[in-house]
C-alpha cells in the first residue's frame, strides 16, 4: 500500500481505478481488462515522470519526510554486515533517535551513526521522530573517538527533523551537545562521509554533517530551518512554507551548486520510497566511492581538508 | 541685532530643543520601568541602577568600556558575498541589510577589535543583537575567523561577546555552514593554547548556542540572560506545558553545569583580566584607573606584541566621550 503525497492525488486516482479494473476482472472470470488497465499503467508511468520531473522546493521536503522512505536502520540493514549497536553516552542515557555502532561495509570495519525516525506509531515513539537529545550527540562523539582511536572510517546517515526542543534537553546542555559533536567531526583524523537521506534539520544535522564529503540524496533536503518555522517567523504565517522552502534553497540541487553536497545519489522514479532497495543500493555505491577518493590519506590530511574545505564555504552564490 | 535674533529665535530654538529633550535624556528600564537618566545609565553599561537589569549594549560602546582608556583597533573582516540566494520574503534580503545599516550605523552583527585590557592584550569579538538580532550569517562567520586568526598571528586570547537570535535565515544553509566554520575557528585558538572566553549576553540561543558560544575554556554569562538552543516559545509548543521560572536564564543554566560564572557586566571586565592574567601566568593585575604611567613589572610583552597593530588605534567613538577619562567601571 502506498502513501500518495497531497500532489500525488490524481496519480492515485488512476492507480486505484486500474488497481480496481483488475480486481473486477479476479472476480468475475472471463472478463479481461488488461488493455484498459495497461493504458492507465502507462498514463500513470507518464504522470509519474511528469510530477517528479521537476519536483518544487516543497514538494521536495514532503517526498524527503515520506513515512515509507527507506531510514537510517533499512539502510544499516541492507548495506552493512555484522552491525553491532553500540549504546549509551555512558553520563545518562541510551538516546534511541541516534542509532550507532560497529558494522562491515564491503568487508570493511567501519563505525556508522545516523538519525533513526521509526516507521510505525510505536517505533517512532520510541525513536522521537529522529529527534536527538543531548545523549544522542554524546552517544556519536563518544563512538567518533573510538572510530578515531581505531582508525576506522566514520559514515554518518542524516534524517532529522532537527535537535529535540524539550525541556531536559535544554537542561542537559543541548546546544553544548551539538556544539561538541560538530567540533569532533573536525577533530577525527579519519575518513568521514556522510549521506543526508532524508531531512537534513538544522544544527542537529550539522552535529553530523561536517565530513569530508557530504553526498545527498536527490530528494533530501537539508537546511538552517524548517520551511514551516522560516514561514512563522519572515512571513508571520506558517501555512507560507511553500514559499519559504522555495527561498530557502533547500535541495540538493541548490545545496551542490553552493559547494554543500559534494555529490548527489539519483533515486528511482517517483522516489527512495518507490523503490526503496534501489534507494538503498544507489546510496551503498555512493558510500563505497566516497571512501575510495579519501583512502591513502593521511589522518592530518584528512583533519586539513575537512576544516579548509569549510573555511572554504560561502564563496559562490546563487545565479539569479 | 534687533528684537527678532536677540528674543524671538533663542525662544524658537529653546522651544524645540526642550522637546527633544526628555527622549534623548531619558531611558525606561525594560525591568523595573524605573526612569534613567541617560549619563548615570552609560557609567553603568546600561544596567538600571535600580534593578540591576542588564539592557542590551552596542558592541561599541562595550568595547569602549571594556578596553584601557577606550582605545582599541578595529579588526579587518573580509566581505563575504551578497546575498547569496536572492532571498526574498515579505521584503529583500539586501533591503533588510540595508535598514539594519542605517538604524546601526554599523557594517554588520559584529564588531571585531584589539586592544588591552588591564594592560593585557587581548583581541575581542562582540555580536550586536540590535543588527538584525544578532544573527549569525557568513559575515559574522568571517568576524569570528578573522578574530581568531588576529588572536593566533598575535598570541593573545579571544573575549567573545555573544548575542543573537541565531542562525540568520536569509542566507539559508550558509548561515548554518558557520556552525562548522566558526568551530573551526575555535579549534585554530585551542591548538595555539590560546584562551578562549565566552561571554553570553541576552539572549543567545540557536545555531549560535550550538557552536563557538558553547566551546569557550571559560564561561561568563551576564544575570538574567536567556541562553538556550530551542526558545522557549517552542519548547512549550511541543511539550504542551508550562515551563518553570527562569528556565533558561543565565542562573538556571549555571544552576545546570552549563556556564562558570554568571556575572554583573559591570564586574566583568575585572574578573576578565584577571582570569586572562591567571591564565597566562601573568603577574596580578594593577587595581584601578587605567591607563597610568608605566608599570614596567605589570607591563608583560607576550610573544606577538612585537608586531604593531594594523590600524592605528582610534578613541572608541563620538557618544562614548562622555566616559572615556572616567573609570568605566563607575
Amino acid at each position: 500500500m502506498t502513501n500518495y503525497l497531497d500532489f500525488e492525488k490524481p496519480l492515485a486516482e488512476i492507480e486505484g481505478k486500474a488497481e480496481e479494473l483488475r480486481a473486477m476482472a479476479r472476480a468475475s472470470e472471463g472478463m479481461d481488462v488488461e488493455d484498459e488497465a495497461g493504458a492507465l499503467d502507462r498514463k500513470a508511468a507518464d504522470m509519474l515522470r511528469d510530477l517528479y520531473k521537476d519536483l518544487t522546493p516543497w514538494r521536495k521536503c514532503q517526498v524527503a519526510r515520506h513515512p515509507q522512505r527507506p531510514h537510517c536502520r533499512d539502510y544499516i540493514e541492507a548495506l552493512f554486515k555484522e552491525y553491532t549497536p553500540l549504546a549509551g553516552d555512558r553520563n545518562f542515557a541510551d538516546d534511541h533517535a541516534v542509532m550507532g555502532g560497529l558494522a562491515r561495509l564491503d568487508g570493511r570495519p567501519v563505525m556508522v551513526i545516523g538519525h533513526e525516525k521509526g516507521n510505525d506509531t510505536k517505533s517512532r515513539i520510541e525513536r522521537n521522530f529522529g529527534m536527538a537529545r543531548p545523549e544522542g550527540y554524546r552517544k556519536a562523539i563518544r563512538l567518533m573517538e573510538m572510530a578515531d582511536k581505531f582508525d576506522l572510517p566514520v559514515i554518518t546517515l542524516v534524517d532529522t527533523p532537527g535537535a529535540y526542543p524539550g525541556k531536559g534537553a535544554e537542561e542537559r546542555g543541548q546546544s553544548e551537545a551539538i556544539a561538541r559533536s560538530t567540533e569532533k567531526c573536525l577533530q577525527i583524523g579519519v575518513p568521514l562521509v556522510s549521506v543526508i537521506i532524508g531531512e537534513g534539520g538544522s544544527g542537529g544535522a550539522v552535529a553530523f554533517a561536517t565530513a569530508n564529503r557530504v553526498a545527498m540524496l536527490e530528494h533530501s533536503v537539508y537546511s538552517v530551518i524548517s520551511p514551516e518555522g522560516c514561514a512563522s517567523i519572515l512571513w508571520k504565517d506558517s501555512e507560507k512554507m511553500r514559499e519559504a522552502a522555495e527561498a530557502l534553497r533547500l535541495t540538493a540541487q541548490d545545496l551542490a551548486k553552493l559547494g554543500v553536497a559534494d555529490r548527489i545519489i539519483k533515486e528511482p522514479l517517483g522516489g527512495a520510497q518507490r523503490d526503496r532497495e534501489a534507494a538503498i543500493a544507489s546510496v551503498g555505491a555512493a558510500l563505497g566511492d566516497m571512501l575510495k577518493e579519501l583512502d591513502g590519506k593521511s589522518a592530518k590530511a584528512l583533519v586539513k581538508d575537512r576544516r579548509q574545505k569549510y573555511l572554504d564555504l560561502g564563496q559562490k552564490g546563487l545565479a539569479a | 541685532m534687533n528684537w527678532i535674533s536677540n528674543y524671538v529665535r533663542p525662544r524658537i530654538n529653546s522651544l524645540f530643543s526642550r522637546r527633544e529633550m526628555p527622549e534623548n535624556l531619558w531611558s525606561k528600564c525594560d525591568g523595573c520601568g524605573t526612569m534613567l537618566f541617560h549619563r548615570e545609565l552609560t557609567e553603568n553599561l546600561n544596567v538600571c541602577t535600580n534593578c540591576g537589569h542588564h539592557m542590551g549594549i552596542t558592541p561599541r560602546k562595550r568595547f569602549a568600556a571594556l578596553f584601557d582608556g577606550g582605545v582599541f583597533s578595529e579588526v579587518k573582516v573580509p566581505t563575504p558575498i551578497a546575498d547569496p540566494l536572492h532571498f526574498r520574503d515579505q521584503k529583500r534580503y539586501p533591503d533588510r541589510l540595508k535598514a539594519a545599516q542605517r538604524s546601526t550605523a554599523e557594517k554588520e552583527a559584529m564588531l571585531v577589535a584589539e586592544g588591552e585590557i588591564g594592560r593585557t592584550p587581548i583581541v575581542a569579538a562582540a555580536q550586536d543583537f540590535s543588527f538584525m538580532g544578532g544573527s549569525m550569517g557568513m559575515y559574522v562567520g568571517n568576524a569570528i575567523i578573522a578574530a581568531a586568526e588576529r588572536a593566533v598571528t598575535l598570541g593573545r586570547p579571544l573575549v567573545l561577546f555573544s548575542a543573537a537570535g541565531g542562525a540568520r535565515m536569509q542566507e539559508g544553509i550558509l548561515s548554518l555552514m558557520q556552525m562548522p566554520r566558526t568551530t573551526v575557528a575555535i579549534e585554530m585558538l585551542k591548538e595555539a593554547n590560546l584562551p578562549y572566553i565566552v561571554v553570553l549576553t541576552h539572549p543567545t540561543t540557536g545555531g549560535v548556542t550550538a557552536s563557538y558560544a558553547m566551546l569557550g575554556d571559560v564561561h561568563i554569562a551576564e544575570p538574567n540572560a536567556l541562553i538556550c538552543f530551542a526558545g522557549p516559545r517552542v519548547i512549550e509548543q511541543t511539550i504542551r506545558e508550562k515551563l518553570p521560572e527562569g528556565f533558561q536564564r543565565a542562573e538556571y543554566l549555571l544552576d545546570h553545569g552549563m556556564l562558570d560564572r554568571v556575572t554583573d557586566r559591570r564586574a566583568l571586565r575585572d574578573e576578565l583580566v584577571s582570569i586572562l592574567r591567571m591564565l597566562l601566568k601573568e603577574p596580578p593585575p594593577v587595581k584601578g584607573d587605567l591607563p597610568k604611567p608605566d608599570l614596567p613589572e605589570t607591563v608583560v610583552a607576550p610573544a606577538g606584541d612585537a608586531a604593531a597593530p594594523a590600524e592605528t588605534p582610534q578613541p572608541a567613538e563620538q557618544e562614548a566621550d562622555a566616559t572615556s577619562g572616567k573609570d568605566p567601571k563607575a
